[in-house]
This record gives structure tokens, sequence and C-alpha cells, in this order.
């Protein structure tokens, strides 16, 4: 069974971005870039799955810029086993995303695709139903847990207030949540590896999707700042403070 | 016309139902809210009562009882070529679960937790976990629109709307099944519709502490019981309690911090509260600079004095 899992380059999870001045986007330059955590999740789980047998390959894919090459060699320092860089230079919505996976996904056949739930810079969380409904594949969202037997993956799903358990017939869309796993980290000689895994660059014009943004941007600021700052010196106080100033107890 | 698609368990519906018919109705055009379930005629006439909703549609099937993401989009989907402008669902687990599919299908963008509406086709959103917000312009005929509950203020009751039963859309074909759920049953409020959430973070140690502490004070104060995702990932308690970026999103009027030091994540989740509370030992903790009121000192002091200081209920 091969297993295709997207995975997303985005500003650090410990940066904090800066709106550009003139209100056009955030400022991305010279921030330190990393792979989506949710997408790690997912090479972790794809990369465990072939380990325990189950998966025969781990291909991870990746649509944007030439940079984006370097999310990819993380990936198959994970693990993962070949890597494909689908290229553009031009702004690629959710939804242009989903279907250049499925024109992917078209040429790779695989039998599970896994990816991050969200990724942290859009915070769009679309991609993973949306390459499910292009496909017309069952999908399972916020996976926290996933077992593969039998031509099913029978997966345990975050839900609010609890825990759901769906079941369905590969080929199948997963989106990872926080608990499915704790990604390793890539030793040395595995990043040295993974500098001679294959690497193939297709163009993404060649796919032959629409890939036209939907949205249009029209201008991005900073959120409205709290007045925090606030102390107080003992439990006495802060009740009396709830109860008379706030006026919320 | 604007179609909601309703969050409820069939008996009811949720909170989050009244915040997507608010956000909706300032979309200017008749709404319709969608009930799709099983033995759901509760959760219809429920629907029926929330101001501002013309027509409710209920669909009842088996298979829309507990229903997938691919059930749920084929219903919605059923109904979208019936000359709706817009297709609404609150951006709860449910909603952010087949919203993408319904669009995707509909090949048409979707726009994720908005928090306000400029016009009907232009509306601000978070991105990088609530640090900047973007107002973004939609070309798409149909909108397919998640909104953050907490960004509008949920609609009441007083309306009568007819409610017409519609055939259900068939299961979807290849689609998954649901076979089992465990909800966790809690006789407080819910986390995202609580009048008072207190969280707590690693500060307190272990999950006992975590019950053992944030308990009676949760008690004492009709409060919800939430968590940072530091607290979760060390196992203090399971997901559904994190609030955050990656979590549930919260607006209490009071929001108590126990033990939290205050991520960029967590503050996403959290910070658009009325009033924050926050209490830690590190007086340098990032929570501080936007608490209310900030209490430095030992958590495993301060929390039994604060419940002692309160009266029962």
């Amino acid at each position: 069974m091969k297993v295709l899992v997207p995975v997303k380059r985005v500003v650090d999870f410990n940066v904090k971005v800066r709106v550009k001045p003139d209100g056009s986007g955030v400022d991305t330059a010279n921030v330190k870039m990393s792979m989506n955590p949710f997408d790690e999740i997912a090479v972790e789980e794809a990369v465990r799955l072939r380990e325990k047998g189950i998966a025969t390959e781990v291909v991870v894919v990746s649509c944007g810029a030439t940079a984006v090459q370097e999310t990819l060699r993380t990936a198959l320092a994970i693990g993962a086993d070949r890597a494909i860089l689908v290229q553009s230079d031009a702004e690629l919505q959710p939804l242009a995303v989903a279907k250049l996976l499925a024109a992917v996904v078209a040429k790779e056949s695989p039998q599970l695709c896994i990816l991050g739930k969200q990724a942290i810079d859009d915070d769009a969380s679309q991609v993973g139903q949306m390459l499910a409904a292009l496909l017309d594949w069952p999908q399972a969202t916020y996976a926290s847990k996933v077992e593969i037997a039998g031509g099913k993956a029978t997966v345990a799903r975050e839900v609010d207030g609890g825990l759901e358990t769906v079941e369905m017939a590969l080929p199948a869309v997963v989106t990872t949540d926080l608990r499915l796993n704790e990604p390793r980290y890539a030793t040395l000689p595995n990043i040295m590896k993974a500098k001679k895994k294959p690497l193939e660059t297709l163009d993404a014009a060649s796919l032959g999707v629409d890939v036209a943004p939907r949205l249009k941007t029209l201008k991005v600021v900073e959120p409205p700042k709290r007045k925090g700052g606030g102390r107080v010196a003992d439990v006495a106080e802060l009740v009396a403070k709830l109860r008379n100033e706030a006026k919320v107890i | 016309m604007i179609l909601v698609l309703a969050e409820h368990d069939n008996a009811s519906v949720k909170s989050a139902t009244l915040h997507a018919v608010a956000a909706a109705r300032k979309l200017g055009g008749d709404v319709h809210v969608l009930v799709a379930g099983h033995g759901a005629s509760g959760a219809a006439a429920g629907a029926a009562k929330i101001s501002g909703v013309a027509k409710v549609l209920h669909a009842d099937a088996p298979h829309l009882a507990k229903p997938t993401a691919e059930n749920l989009a084929a219903q919605v989907l059923a109904l979208a070529g019936n000359g709706y402008t817009h297709l609404v669902a609150p951006a709860t687990g449910s909603g952010k679960n087949v919203m993408p599919r319904v669009a995707a299908k509909l090949d048409v963008a979707q726009v994720s937790e908005i928090t306000g509406i400029e016009s009907p086709d232009t509306f601000v959103r978070p991105i990088y976990a609530g640090n900047a917000f973007a107002t973004v312009q939609s070309t798409d005929r149909i909108k397919v629109l998640t909104v953050r509950t907490t960004a509008f203020d949920a609609e009441g009751e007083g309306g009568a709307a007819p409610v017409e039963s519609i055939a259900a859309a068939p299961a979807a074909a290849g689609g998954a099944t649901v076979t089992g759920q465990e909800i966790t049953k809690s006789e407080r409020p819910e986390l995202i519709s609580a009048r008072i959430v207190i969280s707590g973070g690693r500060g307190l140690g272990n999950g006992e502490n975590f019950r053992k502490l944030l308990e009676p004070l949760a008690d004492r104060l009709n409060a919800a019981l939430g968590a940072s995702r530091a607290a979760v990932d060390a196992g203090f308690v399971p997901n559904d309690y994190q609030v955050g970026q990656t979590g549930k999103i919260v607006a209490p009027d009071l929001y108590i911090a126990v033990g939290i030091s205050g991520a960029i994540q967590h503050l996403a989740g959290m910070k658009d509260s009325k009033v924050i509370v926050a209490i830690n030992k590190d007086a340098e903790a990032p929570i501080f600079q936007i608490a209310d009121y900030g209490l430095v000192g030992d958590l495993f002091e301060i929390l039994p004095a604060l419940v002692a200081a309160l009266p029962a209920r």
C-alpha cells in the first residue's frame, strides 16, 4: 500500500508574525520557516505504517515555490521514501492545492492520503476534506488513532465533546490531530540520507487544473490590542474586583 | 437566500447554531435552517423558534442520525442548487468537517471561521492564530462560510418559522460509517458557550491536581473547564478540553487561566474573553500581559483560598 502525505512549508510556530505596513499581508521575508506541525504528525504516521509493514512506500508532496524542497527534505529525513514538488510561484489557495493533489493522486494511485488537519498560517482547515471530495473518497478528519487492516481504515476522531470512531474502505483521506503521535526528530545520519532520496519536480501548469484564486485579499491588519497587565495582590482583592469592578461573579 | 446547517443532537439545536444564524442574518436575504438528523423533530422545532429564521428544512433518515461528512455534505448539496447565495455553518468540529467537502463539490472556495461580514461577498477572518485579520472578497457564485461563533452574538428566541419536511438525500456510496462514540458526560456548561471558563495548564503538574484543584472552583462558579495544549499534551485531560488555535475558541464573560504561561497558540483561543484572570507563579509569564487581573503566586495555595472565598451554590 502506498501512502501519500501532502506537506506545507509555513512560518515556524514560534515566530510572532508582523503585518506589513501597507496591509497587503504578513511579512514572511527573513523569518524562520518550518514544516506545518500537523503535517509532521502526518509524515510520522505514514512512516510508522511502513515500519509496521502495512505501508510499502511513503511519498510526500508539496505545492509551491522551489523553497518548499527544504520541507520535503525534512519529510524525507523523518523517513519518507521519495518526494514530489509541484512547482508554482502563484498564490495557491486551499481549493487549488486540493486540485493539484488530486492530480498527483491520479498519477500515483495511493491507497491512503494523510494530511495535517490545518496549516498554522492560514488556519483554513480545508485541504484534506476538499481532496476527499474531489476524489469521492471517504474522509476521517481530526484523527487521534488510525488502524489499517483488511482494506479498511478504522479511525478515532476528535469531535466536540469526545471521540468518534469511523470505519472506511480504502482508498481514503485522513487528517491528523494533535494526539495521533509524537513525531520523531530527524537524526543527522537520516538528514544526510534524505539528501540522496529521489525528489521529482512537476510543473503545476502541466497538471492541467485551474488554480486561479477565488478569494481576493483586500487587506490584512493587526488584531485590536488588548489592554492587560492589571495586577491584584491577593485572593481577597481578586474576588472583590471580580464582584464589584468587573461584575462577572 | 441563505442556508444555515444546524448543529444539533436530534433533541435540540446547539447554541453554535444561534451564532451561525446571527451571522447569516447579516448577509441579507431569507435565512433557512437545515436540520438533518434522525428523530430530530425536537431540534427542528427548536430551530423554528430562532428569531429571524424564515423556514426550517427538516430531513430525516437513519443515516443522518450521527451523520458522516459524506452524508451531511450530500444533504447540503441536494439543496445548494435551489437558489442559495450562501451556505453557512458554525465553525465547530462538525461544521469544519463538512463544509470544505461541500465547497469542493461545488467548485467554490470556503471562507473559514469568519469573524466579520463587510458585505455579502466580503468577510473578515483571523489568520496566523489570530495575530492578523484578513479581509477577503469572494468571487464565487455561492459563498461557503464557517462562522466563528464567539464573533457573533447568539440569536434569541421569538421566531415561529414553518418546518418543511424534505426528502433525505441518499447515503453517500462508499462513505465512512460511524461505529462508535465516546462523548464525555458532564454536568458542567459546554466549553464554547459557558459564561465562565476555568482553564488549567502545565503548572498544575498532573491530571489529579487538575481535577482536585479546578473542579471545586468550577462548581462554585458554574464554569466550564478548559486546558492549554501543554496540559493536553501532558495527558492531564482529554483533547476536547483544549482551548487555542488548534482547539476550541472561547470568549466567555470571565476566563480564569491557572498555571498557563500564555503561548501564542493558547491566547488565540481565549483573548477575546471579556475579563481575563491569570494565576501563575512566574511574574514574567506572557499571560499577564493580556490579563485584566493577574495574581502572581503559588496556585496550590491560591485555588483553595479562592474556593473558600466564594459562596457555595
